[in-house]
């Protein structure tokens, strides 16, 4: 049961993307319009206090449950990669206002068609492992 | 209880999901959701297909673990901490998604239009679901990350490409929530 605290880790992340709306498809409507502040200053203000928790870390004020410095694994390099996928991404995201943790949260209000997002989704990581060689990168 | 059946402000939110990020990095892994596509995918025998599922998807029980806690906790959220869906939307969002048929715009997280029974039944809701699917699963895997890996963990962390991808996802979304969405409603 050594994982027990990423599934607690898992349901309390899941609340929190649910009681900010995080999850709803009206906020990445109006996040990708411009017409809401919301999306903008969860996303902004998460990635801010990050930023300080990432430096904590890097000083190795911070250290992992086993006493360990925590080093983030660096991103996969690459240019077309990215932005193209990105885009594809963000074309799912737009649409559907579903993105990869919510898919799994929204299962929890919309059964149906959160199976058929999440089916959706493994198809599409399925079709990458497929192309992934062939891909630009 | 109050403060817990009320919405919560982006200023909750936000800190929120970062100390969901400490925690994560806390017990020892990187925090992100979109390699659990790859690693279902695994397990459902992709490796027979594709050598890039052929991986250990055992080191990734602990990834498993949280995704069972996502769902779990859509459920309480959904069943007893969410009372009332409304979302305090601008108005000129509700207007726009009305004149483009949308009926009752906010009154709860998912618009029938898109989650309800009879568009799901319907090819094209079906479709739209679908596809829309596919290309988070294969965008996500494409860029090397989503939102929780490359919007909050890589940009916190400086990481050029994840910059790169987030312009991306804000391209794409912006397509598909400028065009597309009126040309399918």
């Amino acid at each position: 049961m050594k994982n027990i605290k990423f599934l607690l880790l898992g349901i309390f992340f899941a609340i929190v993307l649910s009681k900010s709306e995080a999850i709803s498809w009206y906020r990445f409507y109006e996040m990708f319009k411009f017409q809401s502040f919301h999306m903008f200053g969860i996303i902004g203000g998460a990635v801010v206090i990050s930023m300080f928790f990432m430096q904590l870390f890097k000083k190795g004020i911070i250290k992992d449950i086993k006493g360990n410095k925590i080093i983030p694994q660096p991103k996969e390099k690459g240019f077309i990669r990215t932005i193209l996928g990105g885009t594809f991404f963000g074309l799912g995201w737009g649409i559907s206002g579903a993105c990869a943790a919510p898919i799994f949260v929204i299962l929890g209000f919309k059964l149906i068609p959160a199976l058929i997002l999440l089916f959706g989704a493994l198809l599409g990581a399925f079709i990458y492992g497929i192309l992934s060689k062939k891909l630009p990168n | 209880m109050d403060f817990i059946l009320q919405p919560w402000a982006w200023y909750v939110g936000g800190p929120l999901i970062a100390i969901s990020l400490l925690l994560y990095f806390y017990f020892g892994r990187n925090f992100g959701a979109s390699t659990n596509f790859d690693t279902l995918c695994t397990m459902a025998g992709a490796g027979k297909v594709s050598d890039y599922f052929k991986k250990d998807w055992k080191d990734r029980d602990f990834a498993l673990m949280f995704v069972v806690g996502l769902i779990i906790g859509g459920v309480i959220s959904a069943k007893y901490l969410i009372p009332n869906q409304t979302i305090d939307l601008n108005p000129k969002t509700v207007q726009e998604l009305t004149e483009l048929g949308f009926s009752n715009v906010g009154s709860q997280y998912f618009p029938d239009e898109i989650f309800g029974v009879e568009s799901f039944l319907s090819i094209k809701g079906f479709l739209i679901l679908l596809v829309s699917g596919i290309f988070v699963g294969f965008g996500t895997r494409y860029a090397g990350g989503c939102t929780s890996g490359h919007a909050i963990t890589g940009l916190s962390n400086l990481e050029l490409p994840s910059l790169l991808a987030v312009i991306g996802f804000f391209i794409g979304g912006m397509i598909a929530t400028w065009f597309i969405i009126p040309i399918l409603f």
